[in-house]
């Protein structure tokens, strides 16, 4: 005992000597991490007073009919945002309609069905398409997509366009390109984001919960369905609404391939417009103060509607953890 | 009798394909048993490259436990994951021989793996409710054979609980996710799951191996209950559990079966040396 004790006295004051030393910068390291993490919202906050201030010309003059009026005329001075909203949102939803399908089964196929050899080289192309910068999946959609689609679409035409009721979302002129096109495009755009997402948590769902399914008999797609899904609901929801948003937002694709119509059409074989379509576009044209007010205007009701899409995103992971129990 | 239960059940009914005639080579009965289960035959198993079971051949009586002993990478769980071919998920993983359930050679890929595994049970070392809830996790497994009206599901729910004597404890919160539950509750709950489909086998690879005492008490217990219908196998790390709980033990060693017979025999007058040291705690 003797013979360890001199040693540890010995070292005791530069020890703590050492704790003293550490403690400023433990201090400062947690008072700048603090900043940047507030940082991060001050810059949310101004971005929407930015806005706010920018678009409120637009906004007092049209008030809440701004929403609601389809009308987008810069001659005459009246602007109305509703073809932009609709045209964001339905081209999304058929991204997401799209999207998120595709993904369960790319996901799948790697994490459960693949041989061993097969999962790197399909993860790495899934995760490539994501590094394609948008502005070539506009070309790539606009030149390449969009007149291999509209040979296509004389048989839509025919066949989905006879259905009663929604065979009218179907019928259209064969132009290539429109808001179906936007979609489909979007679609591919969003699937590595959610595939990615869906792949990793498919994969650390642990392996005994996996087994003990499939020793009760059940299939992969049944051992996928009610197992693997919900263990891993909450990372998948995340993986749809970070898509989700990243469609709702994109720009420079859209762009190419919506057609930039300010019309307000039934048929998604027609051209349409999304907010940030309209907004690339006219941005430069914007003559008088209250187009470019207006233009700014349509740029806080996409902030707005990210926004909302996140919050019920929230709302809907919240109600799943509660009913986390689920019902018979 | 077990199989008419579930007459009814689709995957069940699929057509036999009988495989080898029951190897009536059943060379020597190591128990008085009543007759025989599951019948290995020069059973070899791979992991890749690596030789994980060597040329087994073991009968495994009916409604008995049979406990297999050994040391860690013995090859005992990979032995038990043949029996319901819980290997194939994995592509690497491959098997060679004879096993021989009730006449049909289960190792043949003519076999169908649902019926397989309705047959045959499994309850994992760690517990593993499902994400959903008590009740669900139960159905879960019904419905994958079943259709059952709300009040004879209600009822299988019940006579599930009950069996796995988790009934009593969990009657008021049904439908609280199965994860709120305590360990040695959620183990039981996979009991219970496991018996819920009407197994004529429960194969359990070290089932209290994450629990306390008194859970792995009620554990023991309730395998002396399941053993009245069902054929139990159970591999398990601790000697003193295998003493407690089987009738035959199975003492593995490197992948080779090195000796088999009635519990009491192995743990107080086992043949081989190696047995010996094991359970006298020389090594392993």
């Amino acid at each position: 005992m003797k013979a360890y004790d001199a040693p540890i006295t010995g070292q005791a004051p530069e020890h703590s000597a050492g704790k003293r030393m550490r403690f400023p910068a433990d201090f400062l390291f947690r008072k700048l991490t603090g900043f940047i993490a507030l940082l991060v919202a001050a810059i949310l906050v101004a971005i929407l007073i930015a806005l706010l201030d920018e678009g409120s010309q637009a906004l007092h003059t049209f008030g809440w009919g701004f929403l609601a009026t389809t009308t987008w005329n810069p001659v005459t001075g009246k602007f109305g945002a509703l073809v932009f909203i609709v045209g964001t949102l339905i081209s999304s939803a058929i991204a997401m309609l799209l999207a998120i399908p595709v993904s369960f089964g790319i996901a799948l196929f790697i994490s459960e069905l693949a041989p061993r050899w097969l999962r790197g080289p399909v993860s790495t192309a899934v995760e490539l398409l994501a590094a394609i910068p948008s502005i070539i999946y506009g070309m790539w959609g606009l030149l390449v997509f969009a007149p291999w689609f509209s040979r296509l679409e004389p048989w839509i035409n025919d066949h989905l366009g006879a259905i009663p009721g929604i065979g009218a979302l179907f019928r259209g002129p064969p132009m290539g390109i429109g808001m179906l096109t936007a979609g489909i495009v979007l679609g591919i755009m969003v699937i590595p984001f959610i595939a990615a997402i869906m792949r990793d948590v498919f994969m650390i769902t642990p392996a005994a919960l996996k087994e003990s399914a499939y020793a009760l008999g059940a299939t992969t797609w049944e051992v996928a369905r009610h197992v693997i899904l919900p263990y891993t609901r909450t990372a998948v929801t995340g993986g749809i609404f970070l898509g989700l948003g990243r469609a709702l937002g994109e720009t420079m694709a859209v762009t190419f391939i919506i057609g930039n119509s300010n019309n307000l059409n039934t048929s998604l074989l027609m051209p349409g417009s999304s907010i940030a379509s309209v907004i690339a576009n006219e941005f430069t044209e914007a003559t008088t103060d209250l187009y470019r007010s207006s233009l700014l205007a349509l740029g806080l009701i996409l902030f707005l509607i990210t926004f909302i899409v996140l919050v019920l995103a929230k709302l809907l992971l919240l109600r799943m953890e509660r009913n986390a129990g689920g019902k018979p | 009798m077990m199989q008419e239960h579930s007459s009814q059940a689709m995957r069940r009914t699929a057509t036999r394909t009988s495989g080898e005639p029951v190897a009536a080579t059943a060379r020597e009965q190591p128990v008085g048993a009543p007759s025989t289960k599951i019948s290995v035959r020069e059973l070899n198993f791979y992991y890749g490259k690596f030789h994980a079971l060597k040329d087994i051949s073991i009968d495994i009586p009916e409604k008995r436990v049979t406990a297999f002993i050994g040391p860690s990478g013995c090859g005992k769980s990979t032995l038990l994951r043949t029996f319901n071919r819980m290997f194939e998920i994995y592509p690497e993983q491959r098997a060679e021989g004879k096993i021989i359930v009730d006449g049909d050679n289960i190792l043949d890929s003519r076999q169908d793996i649902a019926r397989i595994r309705s047959r045959i049970g499994m309850i994992f070392q760690k517990p593993t409710p499902f994400p959903m809830s008590i009740y669900e996790n139960i159905a879960f497994g019904i419905r994958l054979y079943e259709r059952l009206p709300k009040s004879e599901m209600d009822a299988r729910v019940e006579q599930c609980l009950r069996q796995a004597a988790l009934w009593d404890e969990v009657k008021d919160k049904l439908h609280q996710s199965g994860t709120s539950l305590s360990g040695g509750q959620q183990q039981r709950l996979c009991i219970a799951r496991g018996v819920a489909i009407r197994p004529e086998i429960i194969l359990l690879d070290e089932p209290c191996s994450a629990l306390d005492p008194i859970s792995t008490a009620r554990v023991e217990e309730l395998l002396k209950e399941l053993v009245r219908d069902y054929t139990v196998v159970i591999v398990t790390h601790n000697m003193q559990q295998a003493a407690r709980a089987s009738d035959c033990t199975a003492f593995m060693y490197m992948g080779e079966l090195v000796e088999y017979g009635p519990t009491a025999t192995i743990f107080t007058r086992p043949t081989k040396q190696q047995t010996e040291d094991y359970i006298t705690g020389r090594f392993g």
